[in-house]
């Protein structure tokens, strides 16, 4: 059997697993509590001690489950979810799926980790404050940039930590209320776009030129005095590299804007290019994505930011420092910080991860990362570009880095199918496919980042599930509209997201409005 | 030599690679990056340590380091202050350590079913224990729940400035102002020197009717119960503002919930929920609200909700996903992204396995404690508890000043005795020059507990 | 379920003959006596392939023969006549059944034709209910008809099929014809229909996507309403993304025309070029602004159903102080073509070149080229 059938003999787990509550029974435990410490002061002495509005009536209506009938219900629904580990997951682009190596989980979970209190002394976080400091030391050679913070908790939070640090700056300089302008291209991540403005800027959009490069000359129309930074991911969420980035930060440095750099998409550039040669003055770097620390379904993780010297007063408050008479720190002593942007220090287990993961490759492997993730990508292009009605975004530019954005358009012209049929058909292969984020402009999109830990194989077996969707949609489009079959669930309708009468976002709110299943409730 | 070979990249091997290259047609990878110009390359190879390339010489190195952590269950631990010493029960992390989760993404409700049903369930969980009928994924932390909430406030009100007492984290609050700069403007408001608790007659001048939330921290900073809330909340809504509650949910399977006192929106930090301190790195926020679409419509954050499938079977997937403004509203949306969802999982797996009578036993385990705590240092020479007299929960003020040393000597002096002593509150609060915050959790044991008053008397002696 | 079946069968018969309409009966005549054959009934055709599986259950209302009833017969689709048709049918014929499908409570009109049919439907139900354009005439400006035939096949089945969630409105343009033919061209904007959002149908997980369409215009109204300065003089151009702002401010505005408000009050509604010019005259330079959209699919900012605003009225008005406001929605549609200043003065259209910021929502915009 060759691997795309294989693949179509896919079936997900299916367990139809009830919902946590209808799996309760009255007085089921699954964990105990310890009782008083010792008998100076007891249980009812001390709940004597609360004010009486203050005491819950009735009990918390949570499940009653014992311990393995609870294990069995997570078990089930783990494995009705794939991640990384369980599938060839390169249809999630721009969010640099790679493997996860198991030593730094563990690494990360152990109790030196795990078990430490913000709030302890310095002295007694000598471990994790040297591992905080030593990635930074790692990121100076690797951003060509010199301070850093770890506290943002992912790649938004990072545009959120910049955005902070640019109003924080201009405060400084007396500019607060002039320079009240970001400008951002519309391929850049749309946070980029979306975080400055709940910091009260105005956002200006630069789209794209015929070849796919921000329009240079758009981007000096936007310019002015009253510019206080630029934020432009790069390479852009199409794949394609500015080559004429640096254009681009000697116009802004010419009008006093500061130069913020979404390298979230850094995959392809380690080694290569650095925020540094592209002239920027801050970036910020996904410890959760490039550096291999998991998704964890979407968080915890970390937006690392990274500056030049000049800006270290402005930056997140406490900094990590390093003295020989104290050991490593944390700096309290920043009076112009933009302030805090997450509680305490940041996720520390995250930065354990992207350390070690780090220290395993060294100079050669991150180059190496790079290097193949380009090849991949490559590769993957080639084989998709051969699928029928499968096309790119800017035909005309032909090079790609880690990435690449593509169309379903002439699938969907010539079929009636189009990304989000196809998503639902991948399903049905065990793999996962997302039909991409704003802006919606390239019809029908899909983004494909076949990053270094995918094999030639897998690429091959990814690219041959695509193709033979694509062959579906035009010779078996009843199969199409059917997807998924072999999944955990069939089609979703929709209907039920919508409408406030309708949706239903816990247990409580669906028995207010149903009984059985799905039956409305009566007035 | 061989090339080297790197175990997380199977497309290193060089002869995978020449095959690769020439199905593409170019001769090198370097030939694919030919268009990024000169000027722009790195002129050297990064100067980064040597890299530890086999397994056990990375867990011996990055072991070293972590060796030099003392961690809080070496030591005895009194810290609280926004993050709590809780026992995580095993499957808590046997589930989060699955890689099925671990390792997956935003994915989509057909193949990553799975992560929407549990995270479905955590919302449905935190609900109840909330008393509130929607329940957002988790976002970053407690701090981003607050800012949010009271940005979500803002936007329901029309209005744009909040009241905020001065007596909640100060922690959470550097993060609040981060959120809501430049265009929530902040009034604050005191606490009464007596009690602790918020001082309404403060309150009453400080809100107008240009308040779109009034915050209560709920047990409040100094770990004090907020018994007059629902005055607060009424005072609130009569100046048409909303009530937001900045709740600590592990205390109420015992305590009050706070839609029960007026709150119209509750939020916190789930950390207590199940998951390990992590240096403050287990922390992640919960913002909870009626089912009304006012606040639904409002959240910036994911809902996922629930649906029928074609096939009879439970559905999941995003509700409101483009959720945006009416014709209003005048603020823009925030943000979502890449927050804490996996400890979203964890606080369901926890409050699955705690169950009611679990909740309710955990608060009375911890409020036993401090009340056995407090009763155990009362009468220590150079120790008051009397600063303020509101009912503590599972954290309460001490006041050293008597004794004539700082509490940073104080808790100097702990520490040589392996114990971490209470948060200094005097840097935050000069007022409070000399107080630190004790905190205890059910792992609290009575010897702990000796072990402190016993260091206490021969420090303060 | 009812919905409305109008076929033009003489839509598109000028094209083939070269000229470019079929307006009008002298027009119709002509194009016979030079051999024109009709095409709408067959460009109707493709579309109905598409959804005549998902029609089961739906009650098809529709004028006699050539006009709708005998397609559906060669289907098999169920159906009630409407009335019987003229044998030479005349627009008159299209708004009568556009009219009578309202009435009977359709909830879907499917046309086939070109610029005249859909003014026509437009006359007679306006936005009142959804429509589905087929393209089959000579002309297709108007924002109403999808791309292709099979296109509209596949959104009709969609819609028939419940899967339609969401609806956008959509610009019915057309040309004068007269200056047409002499080589002129004039188009007009005559309204707005309600057609279904495909796009936003086939992001059905909704993975990112942005607001709806009037969302998007109620975002952008609120903004622009709170970005308007005291004691300035705004015009506000014709449009339906403008429209919401005049809503927003509470005054009598029009769809079509431009009107004129200060400081929350109205001076002037569905003003002519000599009147807005009066209004100006009364106000500083700086103090005079206007706020246009970009109007029909081709992207015009100027000489697209706004000529009120004429040369020298555009000239008036300082042009740091034109805003031209667009949904992002809007925006994506034209992706990767300009906008395009068409005054009818050559000197003006050559400097208002340039880049110009479009507002966008909240904050946001959009340097887009205008060529």
């Amino acid at each position: 059997m060759n691997n795309l059938e294989r693949m179509k003999k896919f079936h997900q787990a299916k367990w139809n697993e009830p919902i946590i509550y209808e799996l309760s029974t009255p007085g089921e435990r699954a964990v105990l509590v310890p009782g008083p410490c010792c008998d100076c002061v007891s249980t009812d002495e001390a709940l004597g001690t609360l004010p009486a509005g203050m005491v819950r009536k009735e009990r918390a209506n949570l499940p009653e489950i014992a311990q393995l009938q609870l294990v069995r219900h997570y078990n089930h629904l783990s494995q009705e979810n794939i991640g990384v580990d369980g599938n060839i997951d390169i249809g999630q682009g721009t969010c640099t799926m790679k493997y996860n190596p198991k030593i730094n989980d563990r690494l990360a979970g152990q109790p030196k980790v795990a078990d430490m209190h913000p709030l302890q002394p310095d002295e007694t976080a000598q471990g994790i404050l040297e591992v905080f400091y030593k990635t930074g030391e790692l990121f100076k050679e690797i951003s060509g940039l010199d301070v850093f913070s770890m506290q943002p908790g992912g790649g938004s939070h990072g545009v959120l930590a910049l955005a902070s640090i640019v109003r924080a700056y201009w405060r400084d300089k007396g500019e607060e209320d002039k320079r009240d302008e970001i400008i951002t291209t519309l391929f850049s991540h749309p946070a980029d776009c979306a975080v400055p403005i709940v910091k009260g800027y105005k956002v200006t959009i630069i789209p794209p030129d015929e070849e796919g490069y921000p329009d240079i000359e758009a981007f000096k129309a936007a310019l002015s005095d009253r510019t206080a930074a630029i934020f432009f991911t790069n390479p852009e969420d199409t794949g394609i590299f500015n080559v004429r980035i640096k254009e681009f930060t000697r116009l802004a440095h010419e009008k006093g804007a500061l130069c913020c750099y979404d390298q979230a998409n850094a995959n392809g550039l380690l080694g290569i290019t650095r925020t540094a040669e592209a002239n920027f003055d801050m970036s910020f770097f996904n410890l959760h994505k490039t550096f291999g620390a998991p998704h964890g379904c979407g968080g915890p993780a970390t937006g690392m930011v990274a500056a030049r010297k000049e800006l270290r007063p402005y930056l997140p408050v406490p900094l990590v420092e390093y003295s020989p008479e104290k050991g490593y720190y944390l700096d309290f002593d920043l009076p112009k910080s933009c302030g805090k942007i997450k509680s305490f220090w940041g996720v520390a287990p995250v930065v354990v991860k992207a350390y070690s993961w780090i220290m395993a490759l060294g100079a050669d492997g991150l180059r190496e990362v790079s290097r193949v993730a380009i090849l991949n990508n490559n590769y993957c292009m080639k084989k998709i570009l051969a699928i029928r009605g499968a096309s790119i975004s800017f035909p005309n530019h032909p090079s790609r880095i880690e990435q690449a954005r593509y169309s379903w358009q002439q699938l969907k012209e010539e079929t009636g199918f189009g990304t989000a049929d196809v998503q639902r058909c991948c399903a049905d292969f065990g793999t996962h496919y997302w039909s991409s984020h704003e802006p919606f402009v390239i019809p029908e999109p899909f983004t494909i980042e076949p990053s270094e830990s995918y094999s030639k194989q897998d690429i091959d077996d990814y690219t041959a599930v695509l193709a033979e969707i694509s062959r579906m949609c035009y010779e078996e489009p009843e199969a199409v509209k059917h997807a998924p079959v072999n999944s955990t669930v069939h089609h979703i309708d929709h209907d039920y997201f919508d409408d406030p009468a309708k949706y239903a976002i816990t247990w409580r709110a669906y028995n207010k409005k149903y009984t059985g299943y799905f039956e409305p409730k009566k007035g | 030599m061989a090339k080297k070979m790197f175990p997380y990249i199977p497309n290193s091997e060089e002869k995978i690679q020449r095959e690769m290259l020439d199905f593409i047609g170019v001769n090198s990878i370097e030939d694919l990056i030919s268009d990024i110009p000169e000027d722009m390359r790195m002129n050297h190879k990064m100067a980064l340590p040597e890299p530890y390339c086999d397994e056990s010489g990375l867990v011996r190195h990055v072991n070293g380091i972590l060796a030099k952590n003392k961690t809080a269950k070496e030591l005895i631990c009194f810290l609280g202050a926004g993050c709590y010493n809780r026992y995580v029960p095993a499957l808590v992390d046997e589930v989060v350590n699955r890689s099925e989760f671990l390792t997956a993404y935003a994915g989509e409700p057909y193949e990553d079913h799975g992560r929407f049903h549990a995270m479905f369930e955590y919302q449905s969980m935190m609900a109840e224990l909330l008393d509130m009928d929607v329940c957002n994924v988790p976002n970053y932390d407690g701090a981003q729940a607050v800012g949010t909430a009271l940005r979500m406030a803002c936007r329901i009100t029309h209005r744009n400035e909040v009241v905020v007492p001065k007596n909640i984290n100060p922690d959470t609050l550097r993060a609040v102002q981060t959120y809501l700069q430049p265009d929530v403007k902040i009034t604050f408001t005191d606490y009464n020197p007596k009690t602790g608790r918020i001082c309404l007659d403060c309150l009453k001048k400080n809100l107008t009717e240009n308040a779109a939330a009034v915050l209560v921290m709920n047990p409040n900073f100094f770990g004090i119960i907020e018994e007059r809330a629902q005055d607060i909340a009424d005072m609130a809504h009569e100046k048409g503002a909303l009530l937001v509650a900045y709740v600590e949910p592990s205390t109420l399977g015992l305590l009050t919930p706070p839609s029960q006192y007026g709150a119209d929106i509750a939020c916190g930090d789930i950390q207590a929920l199940g998951m390990h301190m992590n240096y403050g790195g287990g922390v992640a926020g919960f913002i909870a609200t009626k089912d009304e679409p006012r606040f639904v419509d409002e959240y910036p954050s994911r809902l996922f909700g629930i649906a029928p499938t074609s096939e009879g079977e439970w559905g999941f997937g995003d509700v409101l996903w483009e959720r945006t403004s009416f014709a209003n509203r005048d603020h823009a949306k925030e943000f979502v992204g890449t927050h804490a969802a996996l400890w979203g999982i964890a606080a369901g797996v926890y409050l699955a396995s705690m169950g009611p009578q679990g909740m309710k036993e955990l608060g009375e385990a911890v409020l036993q404690r401090q009340v056995c705590l407090k009763k155990n240092l009362a009468g220590l020479k150079g120790v008051s508890l009397d600063k303020f007299s509101g009912t503590p929960f599972q954290e309460f003020v001490v006041d050293f000043s008597a004794s004539g040393k700082t509490v940073k000597e104080i808790n100097a002096a702990l520490l040589e005795r392996g114990i971490l002593g209470g948060y200094d509150l005097g840097a935050a609060f000069p007022e409070l020059e000399g107080c630190a915050l004790l905190a205890v959790t059910e792992q609290t044991s009575a010897d702990d507990i000796k072990a402190l008053v016993s260091a206490l008397g021969e420090i303060l002696a | 379920m009812k919905a409305g079946f109008i076929v033009n069968p003489v839509a598109g018969m000028g094209g083939s003959v070269a000229l470019k309409g079929t307006d009008g009966e002298e027009t119709l005549r002509r194009a016979i006596e030079l051999g024109a054959q009709p095409r709408a009934s067959e460009r109707a055709e493709t579309a109905l392939r598409e959804f005549a599986d998902a029609a089961r259950g739906t009650l098809f209302l529709t004028p006699s023969g050539a006009m709708g009833a005998g397609l559906l017969t060669k289907y098999g689709i169920e159906h009630e006549t409407l009335f019987e048709t003229e044998a030479r049918t005349t627009a008159e014929e299209t708004r009568r059944a556009a009219r009578m499908m309202l009435e009977e409570g359709a909830e879907l009109i499917i046309f086939a034709g070109g610029d005249g049919t859909a003014r026509d439907v437009c006359a007679a139900v306006g936005d009142k209910i959804p429509v589905v354009g087929i393209p089959a005439g000579v002309k297709i400006h108007s924002a109403v008809y999808a791309k292709r035939p099979i296109d509209a096949g596949r959104l009709i089945k969609n819609f028939l099929e419940g899967r339609v969630k969401r609806f956008t409105e959509a610009e019915v343009m057309d040309i004068d014809e007269d200056a047409f033919r002499e080589g002129r061209v004039s188009a007009r904007l005559y309204g707005y229909m309600r057609v279904p959002d495909d796009a936003e149908y086939m992001q059905e997980r909704k993975s990112g996507g942005g607001a709806g369409s009037s969302e998007e215009s109620a975002n952008l109204a609120a903004f622009l309403a709170g970005s308007m300065k005291p004691g300035t003089l705004y015009l506000i151009g014709s449009g339906s993304t403008t429209m919401r702002l005049k809503e927003r401010l509470g005054i009598n505005g029009t769809l079509l025309g431009v009107d004129a408000v200060k400081d929350g009050a109205q001076l002037g509604k569905d003003l002519t070029a000599e009147q807005i010019k009066n209004l100006l005259a009364q106000e500083k330079p700086e103090d005079r602004s206007l706020i246009i959209t970009v109007i029909g699919g081709q992207g015009h900012i100027f000489g697209r159903g706004n000529q009120q605003l004429s040369p020298d009225v555009i000239k008036m008005i300082p042009h740091e102080n034109i805003t031209v406001a667009a949904t992002p929605g809007k925006m994506a549609g034209l992706f990767g073509k300009s906008l395009i200043a068409d005054t009818g003065d050559a000197a003006l259209d050559e400097e208002l070149k340039g880049y110009v910021p479009v507002v966008t929502g909240h904050s946001r915009r959009m340097m887009v080229k205008i060529e």
